[in-house]
């Protein structure tokens, strides 16, 4: 009798549920376990070595390496360092102004060529763009330079005057004197023909998994394609479209050699996006590396530090965005 | 006489007599246009000819049921009625399709009409998970760009129709997603009522479901009959003999699927003409 009451009233505690893998499968788990873990240890190895480098610098200067802007470097005969201010003010304006002024423009054009190939381009059309854009993706950032440089640089100089002309009431439009060259609003437009070709394949992937059959119920409704677009592709690659506008906003965040190019780089905060002075932190290591002494290469990985932190903001500001308003069209 | 009664005999009781239930309609009892006429409709994917030389009638207000195994052509019937069948990359058409005696593959015909017109449901229900319960009712006047002066009583109605009314009548703000498989089946009933269909096409519209589900969009069917032409694609012969006024069995022998018979429901289940209809419907193969 007891032991049948023990039975009815005791509840067992759950059990622990283990397996035992296979050896090749153990082994297989520690190779992609590897993989998995190379790309932290890359990332951590480099962040450390940033901050080794760079930490003494921001310790002495304090904040206004961030503030400051202006980069000097006294030295004597001996090549010592005799006084020296490092500031970045300029330069990290510099950055968010053309990365912006890029997806400001880029995003909507990827977004638009995405839609077009997914929903309008036909057959070989398609193919032959797709293969296009890649190439563009592959292209050496230094062509673009030139190309900016060279080519756009005229006819951009051009829409620059008529902004101004015409929009110059608004603060960032005016410039205080009338030099349009070489400005953030020129390296913008360079940085936005660049991320295009990653801002379009990642949304052109995105638009290309919609379900199907939502595709379907919205035209059996009598849904053009338009509105078959907004009401089912966007909300379903919405997530998509911001997460890929974020790897554009990191390249042109990032990007060094075309816009060294296309950009004047002057110690002064500049908002004014088409006034041809300005600079991004990228743009200032490479102009300043090849003759800088031992203390203001420190200097030049500490700004290297703010520009790796700053990425990751950025990143994780995206990564929450899409986790906060991008699932609920899935 | 003596020769039916024994072919009466040779079939399974059951569905005969649910067939024989259902009170047919007759063609033309309901004043809503000629319906919808398929004229030698061929079918094909690529080079696969995948339909050949159907012909078939659907009058105003009845219920046709098309039967058949897997792989028949029914399905892409279905979908040439309103030109879905198009949306398949490599997909082509030959013969017509009238509504009301026009051909909706005529040239220069703007495709998001008919398909206003002749409206869809399918086999997995899809509702727009973006959408609440009520934007995804009222979807259809967004997507095809009408004006209705009154949407809060379009809504009620086609919800009222679709069976779902007192079901979520408290709840039109919630994500279309929130709801059971069988209530996301009549939601997209619902939906495709709200742009006023003439003809409603189902494709295995219960396959996805529970019998109890499977019955209340059975009771929809019966009810929407009443104001629409209705096309269903069926696996289930019992679900046939209960909803339809008529029958169309297709089959396909390795080439293009065939329309082999149709006739009222009750015939098709009792006395079929056609030898491969009677093997079909008597559970012989499929």
């Amino acid at each position: 009798m007891a032991l049948l009451e023990d039975r009815v009233n005791s509840v067992p505690a759950p059990r622990e549920l283990t397996t035992k893998p296979r050896r090749s499968d153990q082994i297989f788990r520690f190779v992609v376990t590897l993989g998995g873990m190379s790309s932290l240890v890359i990332l951590g190895l480099i962040a450390l070595f940033l901050s080794i480098k760079g930490i003494h610098i921001l310790n002495e200067k304090g904040f206004s390496f961030i503030t400051e802007s202006r980069w000097e470097v006294v030295t004597d005969e001996n090549q010592e360092v005799i006084q020296s201010t490092f500031g970045i003010g300029a330069m990290l304006v510099g950055t968010m102004l053309t990365a912006v002024i890029a997806l400001f423009v880029g995003v909507p054009i990827s977004i638009l060529g995405a839609l077009y190939l997914s929903f309008y381009a036909s057959g070989r059309v398609k193919t032959f763009l797709v293969s296009l854009i890649d190439l563009m993706a592959a292209f050496p950032s230094l062509l673009f330079g030139f190309w900016g440089f060279f080519v756009f640089m005229d006819s951009a100089e051009y829409w620059a005057k008529l902004i101004n002309k015409y929009l110059g009431f608004i603060p960032i439009f005016q410039v205080p004197t009338p030099i349009f060259e070489r400005s953030p609003f020129i390296a913008g437009l360079v940085l936005a023909i660049m991320i295009i070709p990653i801002v379009t394949s990642i949304s052109r992937e995105i638009f290309a998994q919609t379900p199907l059959d939502r595709i379907q119920a919205a035209f059996a409704l009598g849904a053009t394609r338009l509105t078959m677009i907004r009401a089912v592709v966007i909300p379903y690659g919405r997530g998509g479209i911001v997460g890929g506008a974020m790897l554009g906003l990191g390249r042109a965040m990032g990007e060094t050699v075309a816009v060294y190019t296309v950009l004047n780089v002057v110690y002064a905060v500049n908002w004014q996006m088409l006034f041809g002075a300005g600079g991004n932190i990228a743009s200032l290591i490479l102009l300043k590396f090849g003759e800088a002494g031992a203390y203001e290469v420190d200097a030049l990985m500490a700004a290297g530090l703010i520009l790796f932190l700053l990425t990751l903001v950025v990143n994780f500001a995206a990564d929450f965005l899409v986790n906060r308003f991008g699932k609920r069209g899935r | 006489m003596s020769e039916e009664n024994q072919n009466q005999k040779a079939m399974p009781a059951s569905l005969a007599s649910v067939a024989a239930k259902h009170a047919q309609k007759q063609p033309g009892t309901n004043p809503l246009g000629t319906g919808l006429e398929a004229r030698g409709v061929h079918a094909w994917f690529g080079t696969k000819h995948v339909l050949s030389d159907v012909t078939l009638d659907f009058a105003a207000g009845t219920v046709t049921a098309l039967i058949g195994p897997s792989g028949c052509g029914k399905s892409t019937f279905i979908r040439t009625l309103n030109r879905m069948h198009e949306f398949i990359p490599t997909a082509a058409l030959a013969g017509e399709v009238r509504l009301d005696g026009k051909d909706i593959y005529a040239p220069g015909t703007d495709v998001t009409k008919i398909r206003l017109k002749i409206g869809m449901v399918f086999q997995k229900p899809n509702p727009f998970p973006s959408m609440t319960i009520g934007e995804n009712v009222l979807s259809g006047l967004k997507l095809a760009e009408l004006k209705r002066s009154n949407t809060d009583d379009l809504l009620e109605s086609c919800l009222v129709r679709a069976g779902l009314w007192n079901e979520v009548k408290d709840r039109l703000k919630e994500q279309g997603g929130s709801l059971s498989g069988g209530q996301q089946q009549r939601l997209c009933i619902a939906r495709s009522l709200a742009v006023e269909p003439q003809v409603l096409l189902m494709d295995e519209p219960c396959s996805a479901l529970d019998p109890g589900s499977t019955f209340r969009i059975e009771e929809t069917i019966a009810e929407l009959s009443q104001t629409m032409t209705i096309i269903i694609v069926t696996h289930n012969m019992q679900q046939a003999a209960r909803v339809s006024d008529y029958t169309a069995f297709f089959l396909s022998n390795d080439g293009p699927g065939l329309m082999v018979e149709t006739g009222p429901t009750s015939q098709i289940f009792s006395a079929p003409r056609d030898k491969r209809t009677e093997d079909y419907v008597t559970g012989r193969f499929g």
